[in-house]
């Protein structure tokens, strides 16, 4: 291995990718001062920063060096080779109150070298696991306190310890990879980034429940995870880390990845199951729960990505150490995407118990065009949202709950006074029919019904009654839906309704929509002060809606408008007000 | 019309899978990724040396979003319909795609060229909106760029 790693990436998008050059002069810098059998550079993926120039770090130092000019190139690579230390005014200093675990490896590592996951401390958890014995293992999780990052939040050790106590001649394992939450992407950073961190806490995992075989279920939209596990696979059996007698032990595992098809719903555990079967992805009533009757009716324990990737952690650094991070019911970590109108989007990782100001404002540096948060999304189209005035919650299962959301996947989408908070309930709900797989009626029904009344609203046919209806659905849903899909495609419609129920009065009593976002209840209109009466609008108006001439300025003629916003389009003096 | 046939490195496919338990998804990912979509015909011969009914594959198929009855367009894109994507303008881009090519969601453009596709994010959030074109990724899109995008590949041809 290398003594030093220099990464680099060009984050700038907007102009030709600079990462090329950067690394060439850097590579010639040490080959000249014959430092390159020592230092390596790496071009990578993906930094972690975004829009920041061209980025540099330095490893094992963490030293990051962020809008790195072509002239600094050159004091950074001398730093490095005669061990001047960091170059303080090129040093990226971010505010950062991130705590990595999960996350730790990735970009630091070569995710496809076992070798290089090994040199970290890798599966020194397996070992600690297999010398712990089973029924200690799972001691360790429960004192650990870890519970399912998937979304439910259900305790790790409760599902492990059912399935242990299950007699039966087969047992399963399988790793939830199908991350199909749009919006969300941690999974796939972190399959693709630390494979082999997945892989041993599935190992880990079959262990203390006495399974013998395992299966990785993939989106088949993730082809590089798919790619990297594959090899992180073939890479444990080598070992013999994976086969009969792991690690000397009695212990033997077999594993396989099966891929998934674009079904939301295969998220949902017996869903999964019937999946992996070779069937429709159509979920089951529980009880029985998969621990007990699960893939080919023998006990099974299906975890999350995330979950996995902190079980060997747990192992070797004790559950107690896990327990003192987070909140007094949320322990450990959790890994949320943020995105949507934020400036800085991608991966955050934080100690459960930070505020979400703390993660919008502070970690991605607010919103993308400086406009107030109106809103927070967590946990996608099963979650709800957040007002700005509840921002300063701290973040665990219980408080998300309480507002009407759900921790979820980890998914976090930050919205504007532009966003409308009847469209987005009915781009989520939109999303929850279309996957709903149809055998449960309330879902089927339920979910379609309420679209309708969505459509209505944002179209101005709104009735004051609808919202009462919209309520009625939505319990009914949350009470009789088969699986969590049901259950939860209310939430988004619930939780706006909670918040933000003067914005559907406005749309229905007003026909107005305020953020301006439905197109049916937008008006158009001239402003006059800002008219360079240039007759753009006047020409390019499809239906002749818009009157006038270049001697007496221009204006909408309303009743014949068709709101399709092609005047507010070709305007280049902003002088077309949309309401 | 010309007769697909199973070719011979799919029989070892499926031999390889036919004793394993849930292997039919699996065996038409494999398909697909040769052919692009799973044809009539192949379903068919599959159903004979699976010993499982059509009706059972066909089932499958229409199920899961990702498997496609009829050949796609020579290119194939993707477009991101993913929360992010959606509020930063996904639906417009949509708008300018479907309006420039004359297609639908989910259709083929008439000579062939183009499939369209709105996709449930691409993961690559940050991003947004998104577009995939085969393999490539043209993030952060503007309106006005779409039609600069689509006249490489017209200009291809």
């Amino acid at each position: 291995m290398y003594e030093k790693t220099i990464l680099i990436k060009d984050t700038d998008t907007k102009r030709e990718d600079l990462t090329r050059q950067a690394y060439t002069q850097i590579l010639d810098f040490l080959r000249h001062n014959d430092q390159h059998s020592r230092i390596q550079v790496v071009r990578v993926a993906d930094i972690g920063l975004y829009d920041k120039g061209l980025v540099i770090k330095i490893l094992p130092e963490q030293i990051t060096y962020a809008n790195v000019k072509e002239d600094d190139l050159k004091r950074i690579a001398d730093a490095i080779s005669f061990n001047k230390g960091r170059v303080e005014d090129l040093v990226y200093k971010p505010k950062s109150k991130q705590e990595r675990l999960v996350l730790k490896n990735c970009g630091r590592i070569d995710p496809e070298s076992i070798d290089d996951y090994i040199a970290c401390g890798g599966y020194l958890g397996l070992k600690q696991a297999i010398e712990l014995k089973e029924d200690k293992v799972i001691e360790e999780i429960k004192t650990s306190g870890i519970r399912g990052r998937g979304g439910a939040g259900y305790p790790t050790w409760m599902k492990w310890n059912f399935a242990r106590e299950v007699a039966s001649d087969q047992k399963f394992v399988i790793c939830n990879a199908d991350e199909g939450d749009p919006g969300a992407y941690m999974d796939r950073s972190i399959l693709e980034g630390d494979p082999h961190a997945v892989l041993e806490g599935l190992i880990i995992a079959a262990f203390a429940v006495g399974a013998s075989k395992g299966y990785f279920y993939v989106r088949a939209e993730y082809p590089l995870a798919v790619e990297r596990i594959n090899k992180a696979i073939k890479q444990a059996y080598d070992c013999g880390l994976l086969g009969q007698n792991i690690l000397g032990s009695s212990f033997g595992l077999d594993l396989e990845i099966r891929l998934g098809a674009g079904a939301f719903v295969c998220g949902e555990e017996t869903a999964l199951i019937s999946s992996i079967e070779g069937k429709r992805g159509t979920p089951h009533p529980r009880p029985p729960y998969p621990s007990v009757k699960g893939l080919w009716g023998k006990p099974t324990v299906i975890n999350n990505v995330e979950t996995l990737a902190n079980i060997p952690q747990i192992l070797l650094k004790g559950g107690a150490w896990f327990a003192k991070i987070g909140t007094a019911t949320s322990k450990g970590t959790k890994v949320f995407a943020v995105t949507g109108k934020v400036k800085n989007s991608g991966l955050v990782e934080i100690a459960m118990g930070a505020t979400l100001r703390e993660i919008v404002m502070d970690i991605c540096g607010g919103t993308l065009t400086g406009k107030p948060i109106k809103a927070v999304q967590t946990g996608g189209p099963s979650g709800g949202v957040i007002p700005e005035h509840l921002l300063d919650t701290p973040v665990d299962y219980e408080n998300l709950q309480k507002l009407g959301s759900i921790m979820g996947s980890g998914g976090m989408i930050v919205m504007d006074d532009d966003d409308c908070m009847v469209d987005i309930p009915k781009f989520y709900l939109g999303f929850c029919v279309e996957e709903s797989c149809g055998k449960c009626s309330p879902c089927r029904i339920g979910g379609f019904q309420m679209l309708g009344y969505l459509k209505k609203i944002t179209e101005g046919a709104g009735n004051i009654n609808d919202i009462a209806q919209l309520k009625r659905i939505s319990y009914a849903m949350q009470k009789a839906s088969l699986c969590g899909l049901g259950q939860t495609a209310s939430n988004p419609v619930l939780s706006t309704l909670k918040y933000f129920e003067k914005e559907y009065i406005e749309h229905i009593e007003n026909k107005h929509c305020p953020a301006g976002k439905c197109s049916h209840l937008v008006t158009y209109s001239v402003i006059e002060e800002k008219c360079k009466r240039c007759g753009l609008c006047f020409t390019n108006c499809p239906v002749s809606a818009i009157t006038g001439d270049k001697e007496k300025g221009y204006s909408v003629i309303q009743e014949k408008c068709i709101k399709c916003g092609k005047c507010f389009e070709v305007c280049k003096f902003r002088a077309i007000n949309k309401k | 019309m010309e007769q697909k046939k199973l070719n011979p490195e799919l029989v070892k496919l499926v031999e390889e899978w036919k004793g394993k338990e849930g292997n039919l998804i699996m065996i038409l990912h494999e398909i697909q990724n040769h052919h692009g979509y799973v044809p009539r015909e192949l379903s068919l011969e599959l159903s004979k040396m699976l010993e499982v009914p059509l009706a059972r594959i066909y089932e499958v198929i229409t199920f899961y979003n990702f498997f496609k009855l009829s050949p796609p367009g020579k290119h194939l894109i993707k477009l991101c319909m993913g929360t992010a994507c959606y509020l930063r303008g996904a639906g417009i881009i949509l708008d300018e795609i479907k309006n420039i090519l004359g297609v639908k969601e989910g259709e083929s453009t008439k000579d062939n060229l183009f499939h369209l596709d709105v996709v449930r994010c691409l993961g690559c959030c940050g991003l947004a909106p998104v577009l995939m074109i085969d393999e490539k990724v043209y993030s952060k899109v503007k309106k006005a760029e779409v039609a600069d995008i689509l006249s490489k590949y017209i200009k291809e041809e």
